[in-house]
Protein backbone atom coordinates (compact mmCIF):
# COMPACT_ATOMS: atom_id res chain seq x y z
CA UNK A 1 0.00 0.00 0.00
CA UNK A 2 1.18 3.21 -0.86
CA UNK A 3 0.69 6.56 1.04
CA UNK A 4 -1.38 7.77 -0.97
CA UNK A 5 -3.77 5.02 -0.75
CA UNK A 6 -3.35 5.37 3.23
CA UNK A 7 -4.62 9.43 2.60
CA UNK A 8 -7.10 7.86 0.84
CA UNK A 9 -8.39 4.89 3.20
CA UNK A 10 -8.44 7.06 6.12
CA UNK A 11 -10.01 10.59 4.17
CA UNK A 12 -6.52 12.27 5.94
CA UNK A 13 -5.69 15.45 5.30
CA UNK A 14 -1.77 15.74 4.33
CA UNK A 15 -0.22 18.36 6.23
CA UNK A 16 3.17 18.18 4.98
CA UNK A 17 2.33 19.82 1.19
CA UNK A 18 4.21 18.24 -1.31
CA UNK A 19 6.19 15.52 0.29
CA UNK A 20 5.97 12.24 -2.06
CA UNK A 21 3.27 10.14 -1.47
CA UNK A 22 4.09 7.30 -3.93
CA UNK A 23 6.47 6.02 -1.45
CA UNK A 24 5.60 2.30 -0.23
CA UNK A 25 4.20 1.37 3.56
CA UNK A 26 5.80 -1.77 4.41
CA UNK A 27 3.66 -2.24 8.15
CA UNK A 28 1.81 0.06 10.53
CA UNK A 29 2.68 0.92 14.46
CA UNK A 30 0.30 2.36 16.30
CA UNK A 31 1.48 3.91 19.50
CA UNK A 32 0.79 6.52 21.77
CA UNK A 33 5.00 5.61 23.14
CA UNK A 34 7.57 6.50 21.11
CA UNK A 35 9.83 4.15 22.91
CA UNK A 36 7.45 1.44 22.03
CA UNK A 37 8.03 2.06 18.27
CA UNK A 38 11.48 2.54 18.28
CA UNK A 39 11.76 -1.33 19.95
CA UNK A 40 9.38 -2.98 17.28
CA UNK A 41 10.68 -1.21 13.96
CA UNK A 42 10.90 -2.41 10.42
CA UNK A 43 11.73 -0.20 7.92
CA UNK A 44 9.16 1.86 5.57
CA UNK A 45 6.58 1.43 9.09
CA UNK A 46 3.90 3.49 9.17
CA UNK A 47 3.33 5.05 12.39
CA UNK A 48 -0.23 6.06 14.00
CA UNK A 49 -0.41 8.10 17.12
CA UNK A 50 -2.26 10.85 19.06
CA UNK A 51 1.64 12.29 20.04
CA UNK A 52 2.23 15.92 18.32
CA UNK A 53 5.94 16.73 19.66
CA UNK A 54 8.93 16.49 18.07
CA UNK A 55 9.96 13.55 19.52
CA UNK A 56 7.53 11.72 16.34
CA UNK A 57 9.47 13.33 13.69
CA UNK A 58 12.83 12.39 15.41
CA UNK A 59 11.28 8.87 15.90
CA UNK A 60 10.52 8.50 12.27
CA UNK A 61 14.05 9.84 11.47
CA UNK A 62 15.77 7.75 13.25
CA UNK A 63 13.77 4.22 12.57
CA UNK A 64 13.49 5.16 8.75
CA UNK A 65 9.65 5.46 9.26
CA UNK A 66 7.90 6.67 6.23
CA UNK A 67 5.39 8.87 7.99
CA UNK A 68 3.14 9.62 10.48
CA UNK A 69 -0.74 9.51 10.67
CA UNK A 70 -1.99 11.72 13.26
CA UNK A 71 -5.28 10.16 14.80
CA UNK A 72 -8.61 11.86 16.72
CA UNK A 73 -7.95 14.90 14.78
CA UNK A 74 -4.81 15.79 16.48
CA UNK A 75 -2.20 18.37 14.83
CA UNK A 76 1.23 19.68 15.58
CA UNK A 77 1.96 23.33 15.95
CA UNK A 78 3.32 25.19 12.80
CA UNK A 79 6.70 24.52 13.78
CA UNK A 80 6.79 21.11 14.08
CA UNK A 81 4.90 20.06 10.35
CA UNK A 82 7.75 22.76 9.01
CA UNK A 83 10.25 20.54 11.12
CA UNK A 84 8.84 17.71 9.06
CA UNK A 85 8.98 19.29 5.56
CA UNK A 86 12.28 20.69 5.76
CA UNK A 87 13.02 16.60 6.19
CA UNK A 88 10.69 15.97 3.64
CA UNK A 89 8.90 13.43 6.20
CA UNK A 90 5.25 13.35 5.41
CA UNK A 91 2.63 13.94 8.47
CA UNK A 92 -1.52 13.64 7.69
CA UNK A 93 -3.93 13.92 10.48
CA UNK A 94 -7.54 11.81 10.40
CA UNK A 95 -10.85 12.50 12.26
CA UNK A 96 -10.57 8.32 12.82
CA UNK A 97 -9.56 7.22 16.48
CA UNK A 98 -6.65 5.21 16.76
CA UNK A 99 -9.00 2.05 16.59
CA UNK A 100 -10.78 2.58 13.45
CA UNK A 101 -7.55 3.92 11.67
CA UNK A 102 -5.80 0.79 12.47
CA UNK A 103 -8.87 -1.61 11.48
CA UNK A 104 -9.52 0.47 8.19
CA UNK A 105 -5.52 0.10 7.09
CA UNK A 106 -5.79 -3.54 8.58
CA UNK A 107 -8.65 -4.69 6.45
CA UNK A 108 -6.66 -3.19 2.97
CA UNK A 109 -3.96 -5.68 3.95
CA UNK A 110 -1.47 -3.84 5.77
CA UNK A 111 -0.50 -5.84 8.34
CA UNK A 112 1.50 -4.91 11.97
CA UNK A 113 4.40 -5.55 13.83
CA UNK A 114 3.35 -8.03 15.70
CA UNK A 115 5.96 -10.41 14.32
CA UNK A 116 8.77 -8.12 15.68
CA UNK A 117 6.97 -7.45 18.92
CA UNK A 118 7.63 -11.11 19.15
CA UNK A 119 11.07 -11.25 18.23
CA UNK A 120 11.99 -8.30 20.95
CA UNK A 121 10.35 -10.39 23.89
CA UNK A 122 12.02 -13.89 22.65
CA UNK A 123 15.33 -12.17 22.62
CA UNK A 124 14.87 -10.65 25.70
CA UNK A 125 14.02 -14.15 27.81
CA UNK B 1 39.68 14.72 15.34
CA UNK B 2 41.05 11.94 14.63
CA UNK B 3 43.33 9.55 16.39
CA UNK B 4 45.61 6.27 15.04
CA UNK B 5 43.20 5.66 12.13
CA UNK B 6 39.98 6.21 14.30
CA UNK B 7 37.61 9.11 14.27
CA UNK B 8 36.36 10.33 16.66
CA UNK B 9 32.96 12.81 17.46
CA UNK B 10 32.10 14.76 20.78
CA UNK B 11 28.81 16.34 21.32
CA UNK B 12 27.43 17.07 24.58
CA UNK B 13 23.93 16.96 25.78
CA UNK B 14 21.56 19.10 28.08
CA UNK B 15 18.89 17.56 30.13
CA UNK B 16 15.53 18.55 30.31
CA UNK B 17 16.68 20.19 27.12
CA UNK B 18 13.43 18.59 24.75
CA UNK B 19 13.93 20.74 22.01
CA UNK B 20 17.31 19.78 21.19
CA UNK B 21 16.17 16.44 22.18
CA UNK B 22 17.68 14.17 19.34
CA UNK B 23 19.50 16.08 17.39
CA UNK B 24 22.68 14.66 18.50
CA UNK B 25 21.50 10.88 17.53
CA UNK B 26 20.27 12.24 14.00
CA UNK B 27 23.39 14.39 13.64
CA UNK B 28 25.42 10.90 14.40
CA UNK B 29 23.05 8.83 11.87
CA UNK B 30 23.73 11.81 8.88
CA UNK B 31 27.46 11.61 9.07
CA UNK B 32 27.61 7.58 9.37
CA UNK B 33 24.98 7.66 6.39
CA UNK B 34 27.30 9.58 4.30
CA UNK B 35 30.65 7.38 4.82
CA UNK B 36 28.47 4.36 3.57
CA UNK B 37 27.67 2.32 7.07
CA UNK B 38 25.07 0.05 6.22
CA UNK B 39 21.30 0.69 6.57
CA UNK B 40 20.42 -2.02 9.17
CA UNK B 41 23.33 -1.65 11.42
CA UNK B 42 22.98 2.17 10.84
CA UNK B 43 19.21 2.05 12.16
CA UNK B 44 20.64 -0.09 15.02
CA UNK B 45 22.80 2.25 15.84
CA UNK B 46 20.44 5.19 15.64
CA UNK B 47 17.74 3.61 17.55
CA UNK B 48 20.40 2.75 20.22
CA UNK B 49 22.02 6.38 20.44
CA UNK B 50 18.79 7.89 19.89
CA UNK B 51 17.23 6.29 23.08
CA UNK B 52 20.73 6.50 25.44
CA UNK B 53 19.97 10.41 24.49
CA UNK B 54 16.61 10.39 25.61
CA UNK B 55 17.53 9.19 28.54
CA UNK B 56 19.94 11.46 29.53
CA UNK B 57 17.89 14.46 28.55
CA UNK B 58 14.98 12.80 30.69
CA UNK B 59 16.99 11.89 33.77
CA UNK B 60 20.57 13.20 33.86
CA UNK B 61 21.75 17.02 34.11
CA UNK B 62 24.44 16.75 30.95
CA UNK B 63 26.44 14.13 29.34
CA UNK B 64 29.16 13.89 27.09
CA UNK B 65 28.27 11.66 23.83
CA UNK B 66 31.41 10.35 21.58
CA UNK B 67 31.19 8.35 18.78
CA UNK B 68 34.47 6.44 17.84
CA UNK B 69 34.66 5.81 14.08
CA UNK B 70 36.79 2.64 12.94
CA UNK B 71 36.90 0.02 9.88
CA UNK B 72 35.75 -2.53 11.70
CA UNK B 73 34.26 -1.19 14.67
CA UNK B 74 31.79 2.09 15.85
CA UNK B 75 31.92 2.81 19.66
CA UNK B 76 29.15 5.34 21.40
CA UNK B 77 29.77 6.80 24.74
CA UNK B 78 27.54 8.43 26.72
CA UNK B 79 28.88 9.67 30.21
CA UNK B 80 26.32 11.56 32.05
CA UNK B 81 26.63 14.01 35.25
CA UNK B 82 23.23 12.90 36.94
CA UNK B 83 21.41 10.72 39.74
CA UNK B 84 22.93 7.51 38.45
CA UNK B 85 21.24 4.07 38.52
CA UNK B 86 20.36 2.36 41.53
CA UNK B 87 19.54 -0.84 40.38
CA UNK B 88 20.72 -1.83 37.07
CA UNK B 89 19.57 -4.82 36.46
CA UNK B 90 15.97 -3.50 37.09
CA UNK B 91 16.57 -0.34 34.84
CA UNK B 92 16.81 -3.19 32.43
CA UNK B 93 13.66 -5.29 32.10
CA UNK B 94 11.38 -4.41 30.00
CA UNK B 95 8.48 -1.96 31.49
CA UNK B 96 10.71 -0.44 34.21
CA UNK B 97 10.33 3.11 34.59
CA UNK B 98 10.68 6.13 36.78
CA UNK B 99 8.91 8.55 34.23
CA UNK B 100 6.97 11.16 35.84
CA UNK B 101 3.94 11.62 34.50
CA UNK B 102 5.20 14.76 32.77
CA UNK B 103 7.54 12.48 30.51
CA UNK B 104 4.51 10.26 30.20
CA UNK B 105 2.53 12.80 28.73
CA UNK B 106 5.44 13.48 26.02
CA UNK B 107 5.86 9.73 24.94
CA UNK B 108 8.23 8.19 27.30
CA UNK B 109 8.41 6.57 30.04
CA UNK B 110 7.53 2.76 28.45
CA UNK B 111 10.44 1.35 30.05
CA UNK B 112 11.73 0.10 26.59
CA UNK B 113 14.70 2.16 26.17
CA UNK B 114 17.35 0.55 28.12
CA UNK B 115 16.24 -3.23 26.98
CA UNK B 116 16.02 -1.98 23.36
CA UNK B 117 19.67 -0.44 23.65
CA UNK B 118 20.81 -4.05 24.53
CA UNK B 119 19.11 -5.42 21.98
CA UNK B 120 20.60 -3.72 19.04
CA UNK B 121 23.98 -3.08 20.53
CA UNK B 122 26.55 -5.92 19.66
CA UNK B 123 28.07 -5.11 22.97
CA UNK B 124 26.98 -3.48 25.54
CA UNK B 125 28.04 -2.04 29.06
CA UNK B 126 26.59 0.53 31.57
CA UNK B 127 27.72 1.42 35.06
CA UNK B 128 26.82 3.97 37.44
CA UNK B 129 27.50 5.46 40.84
CA UNK B 130 24.34 6.97 42.48
CA UNK B 131 24.67 11.03 43.05
CA UNK B 132 27.23 11.26 40.40
CA UNK B 133 26.15 9.85 36.85
CA UNK B 134 25.97 6.70 34.40
CA UNK B 135 28.16 6.06 32.21
CA UNK B 136 27.16 3.70 29.11
CA UNK B 137 29.03 2.19 26.21
CA UNK B 138 28.27 0.11 23.56
CA UNK B 139 29.63 -1.22 20.35
CA UNK B 140 29.01 -2.28 16.85
CA UNK B 141 30.86 -4.63 14.61
CA UNK B 142 31.04 -3.37 10.87
CA UNK B 143 32.19 -6.91 9.85
CA UNK B 144 30.83 -9.91 10.38
N1 LIG C 1 21.11 8.22 32.23
C1 LIG C 1 20.32 7.86 33.25
N2 LIG C 1 20.45 8.45 34.48
C2 LIG C 1 19.66 8.07 35.52
N3 LIG C 1 18.69 7.15 35.44
C3 LIG C 1 18.51 6.53 34.24
C4 LIG C 1 19.29 6.86 33.10
N4 LIG C 1 18.89 6.08 32.08
C5 LIG C 1 17.90 5.32 32.55
N5 LIG C 1 17.65 5.58 33.86
C6 LIG C 1 16.67 4.89 34.74
O1 LIG C 1 16.36 3.62 34.20
C7 LIG C 1 14.95 3.51 33.95
C8 LIG C 1 14.71 2.68 32.71
O2 LIG C 1 15.22 3.35 31.55
P1 LIG C 1 14.59 3.00 30.13
O3 LIG C 1 15.26 3.85 29.11
O4 LIG C 1 14.66 1.53 29.92
O5 LIG C 1 13.06 3.38 30.30
P2 LIG C 1 12.39 4.85 30.38
O6 LIG C 1 13.35 5.87 29.94
O7 LIG C 1 11.81 4.99 31.73
O8 LIG C 1 11.21 4.71 29.34
P3 LIG C 1 11.37 4.70 27.72
O9 LIG C 1 12.83 4.58 27.41
O10 LIG C 1 10.58 3.53 27.28
O11 LIG C 1 10.78 5.97 27.25
C9 LIG C 1 14.48 4.95 33.85
O12 LIG C 1 13.12 5.09 34.15
C10 LIG C 1 15.36 5.63 34.88
O13 LIG C 1 14.89 5.41 36.19
MG1 LIG D 1 14.43 5.65 28.15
Amino acid sequence: MTLLEVQKTLQAELLTLNVDLSRDVSSACASDLMSDVLAFHSPNTLILTGLTNQQTIRTVEIADAVGVVFVRGKRPENEIIEFALKKQIPLMTTNYCMYDASGLLYAKGLSGVTEQVRNFHKRND
Amino acid sequence: MIENDVLIQEYSIKGWDFSRAGEASCEIKDSLKQIGIPQDVLRRIAIATYEAEMNVVMYAKSATLRCEISPELIIITFDDKGPGIENIELALKPGYSTATPEIREMGFGAGMGLPNIKQNADSFNISSVVGKGTKLEMRFNLTH
